[in-house]
């Protein structure tokens, strides 16, 4: 057991604190363990660093910028920065992940990935990732999400990836990750798992951590420049499995910022959740009296999950991050907000730390004068024709 | 309860080879006179699945059944309730997930299967790693861990599972999750060997075993075999302990 240092290494069974570990089948216990290996032969080799600073700074866009936000900064009381991940290529903070393990997958010899999907940024991210290194993919999203985000099914297929539909169980993120495991199970010798978030078996909620490590660490020194030297106050990032959150927070956990994390009111898995496993790891999860894991709601599904990285589980319960909620409702004002008063259309996930800071912004919670970061984590274009519906039965816009 | 060690190593110490049938506690009103069915049958012992909401392990068919548990509202002690009442003669095991365990505690739930006459546990998301909490309430309790081998274990793990495991070993007989299957796959003979050189433990093969032919070609390389979706198959399609019976029956007749 370790995992005591601030977002260090878990300990070798996979803790953070009493969250985290490998509960998979043994089936794929071999694959989990040679997967640590080849993950900390990588990060500490030069050349698959610099290969893949090199993918992300030449073809994802980076470093993305860090904004400041006039008009919502007078709005509010309080003055706003983002971290502008709906700039990256594919749209999302995603791409930083899969470029990794889509690199670590042509490292192990392997020809194909698979991966989950919800809102479908990470299917999208995968497919481009997969599409630019030759690899075959195939990406799990249920049926209900298939359906509320047609175009992303359409981009993955274009980009040369198999969408599969999942009807089981709530047809939605749960159940991708899931099928995803089943055909990981049949399939392990030859293909990845390419985990979306900070959840699932260690060393995924470790190895992703790290993959999106950089979004911190640049809004870090970004924000030094801004703000003279000085860390914000308040760093804030959505939360579904938490991967956006984790790295965003990697940068910050050793400044005396605050960090907090929002969660889908019908997802909260830190306010609502009880510990339990699932999906390979142990971390706070919705469920009913019996284990049964209860299905999340969420306008967003990319945060329609009813669990979260045990690495957030571990953070709440130390008392190093802050977990939160918002509701359909704020998140649709937020979404509205930003678009109104920056000219930035945010992902209905992260709007969701929009909302959070519209919500608390001149309260004792995000006092007037305070400098907050939310991490942007991505671009509301596959949202638009969602809301549009929403606003158009009843709302006006 | 029967010891699931000691009954399995006896029957097969005497000639015979192992029959273990599936069934999804709560899936139907009529789930344990099923159970005595398949006892009657020819069964060596019983596999007894409490549902889980999320069953990454398992197929279409064993996913069907515990969702139609799920939906006539059955709770984990209600499973262990049919078990009471059914009085098996041979040795019950529940197959489960381990967040129904975790969500029970190790301690009471160990103490619910022993009360309720279940003599081993099956929980494939538990691996040797993790087991320590719940193997030692387990062991406190007289419950067999039955632990699973996969093609895919190496032999210095196949060594440490079937020294923690209890009651028999599961051999798993190809990647992937359960289901019926058209053939046995190429992996069977070298999964059983690899857990034959670590252990005298009797060795069962399930996964993807579906018809009295491949139970018996299971059976000259194991001693025995678990019989799941091909069975629950029959269930979900209407087919009631009658028809379980004459299918296990038919297994028995294979394997003899």
């Amino acid at each position: 057991m370790s995992g005591d240092s601030l977002m260090g290494r878990p300990g070798a069974d996979g803790r953070f604190g009493e969250f985290g570990g490998r509960f998979v089948p043994e089936a794929l216990m071999p694959a989990c363990l040679e997967l640590e290996k080849w993950f900390d032969d990588a990060w500490a080799d030069p050349a698959f660093r610099a290969e893949l600073d090199g993918l992300l700074r030449h073809y994802g866009g980076r470093p993305t910028p860090v904004t400041e936000c006039g008009r919502l900064s007078e709005r509010l009381g309080v003055r706003v920065l983002l971290k502008r991940e709906d700039l990256a290529h594919t749209g999302s903070h995603k791409l930083n992940n899969v470029v990794g393990q889509a690199l670590l997958t042509k490292r192990m010899g392997k020809g194909r990935m698979i991966a989950e999907t919800g809102a479908g940024q990470h299917g999208v991210a995968s497919a481009t990732a997969a599409a630019l290194f030759g690899l075959e993919c195939t990406v799990f999203m249920g049926e209900v999400d298939t359906k509320r985000q047609e175009l992303n099914v359409f981009r993955m297929e274009l980009l040369g990836a198999e969408v599969r539909s999942v009807t089981s169980g709530s047809r939605t993120l749960k159940d991708a990750v899931n099928e995803a495991m089943r055909e990981w199970v049949a399939s392990v010798d030859t293909t990845h798992y390419c985990l979306g978030s900070v959840m699932g078996p260690h060393p995924f909620p470790y190895m992703v951590r790290q993959l999106q490590s950089v979004v911190g660490e640049e809004a870090r020194a970004q924000c030094r420049d801004v703000l003279d030297g000085s860390d914000p106050d308040v760093v804030v990032a959505c939360i579904g499995g938490g991967s956006n959150a984790a790295g965003t927070f990697a940068g910050f956990v050793d400044t005396g910022a605050r960090l907090v994390g929002v969660e889908a009111a019908g997802g909260a898995a830190i306010t609502n959740g009880i510990p339990g496993v699932l999906h390979g790891m142990h971390s706070r999860l919705l469920q009913d009296e019996a284990g049964q894991i209860l299905e999340a709601e969420s306008i967003s599904a990319g945060l329609d999950y009813p669990g979260l990285g045990p690495e957030h589980a571990h953070l709440a319960a130390i008392g190093r991050a802050e977990y939160s909620t918002a509701t359909d409702d704020e998140v649709l004002e937020a979404f509205r907000l930003l678009s109104h008063t920056e000219g930035i259309i945010p992902a209905l996930e992260s709007a969701h730390a929009v909302a959070w800071v519209a919500r608390t912004a001149g309260t004792p919670a995000l006092p007037p004068g305070s400098t907050v970061l939310i991490t942007l984590s991505g671009r509301g274009d596959k949202d638009v024709a969602q809301v549009r519906e929403i606003f158009g039965r009843g709302r006006d816009a | 309860m029967p010891d699931l060690d000691k009954e399995l190593r006896a029957r097969r110490d005497s000639g015979r080879k192992l029959l273990i049938p599936y069934l999804m506690g709560g899936m139907t009103d009529d789930w344990p006179q099923t159970l005595a069915a398949v006892v009657a049958a020819g069964a060596d012992a019983v596999e007894v699945g409490i549902p889980f909401s999320d069953p990454i392990i398992d197929g279409p068919v064993i996913q069907e059944a515990g969702l139609r548990s799920l939906t006539r509202g059955t709770v984990p002690q209600e499973v262990l309730d049919g078990i009471a009442g059914a009085e098996s003669p041979v040795p019950v095991a529940v197959m489960t997930y381990y967040n129904i365990v975790f969500r029970a505690g190790h301690k009471r739930m160990a103490r619910s299967l022993a009360a309720a006459g279940v003599s081993g546990a099956i929980i494939p998301d538990l691996p040797i790693e993790e087991i320590d909490p719940w193997a030692a309430e387990a062991d406190g309790a007289g419950i067999a861990t039955v632990l699973l081998v996969a093609p895919s274990s190496p032999p210095d793990r196949v060594e440490r599972i079937c020294a923690r495991a209890r009651g028999f070993v599961y051999a798993v007989a190809r990647m992937a999750v359960t289901g019926e299957r058209g053939d046995l796959g190429n992996d069977l003979t070298k999964v059983v060997e690899r857990i034959r050189n670590c252990t005298d433990m009797p060795i069962c093969v399930g996964i993807g075993v579906s018809t009295p032919a491949q139970a018996a070609e299971v059976c000259e390389v194991a001693d025995g075999v678990v019989v799941g979706s091909a069975l629950v198959r029959r269930l979900l399609e209407g087919e009631g302990p009658d028809g379980a019976a004459a299918f296990v029956g038919s297994l028995r007749d294979a394997i003899s």
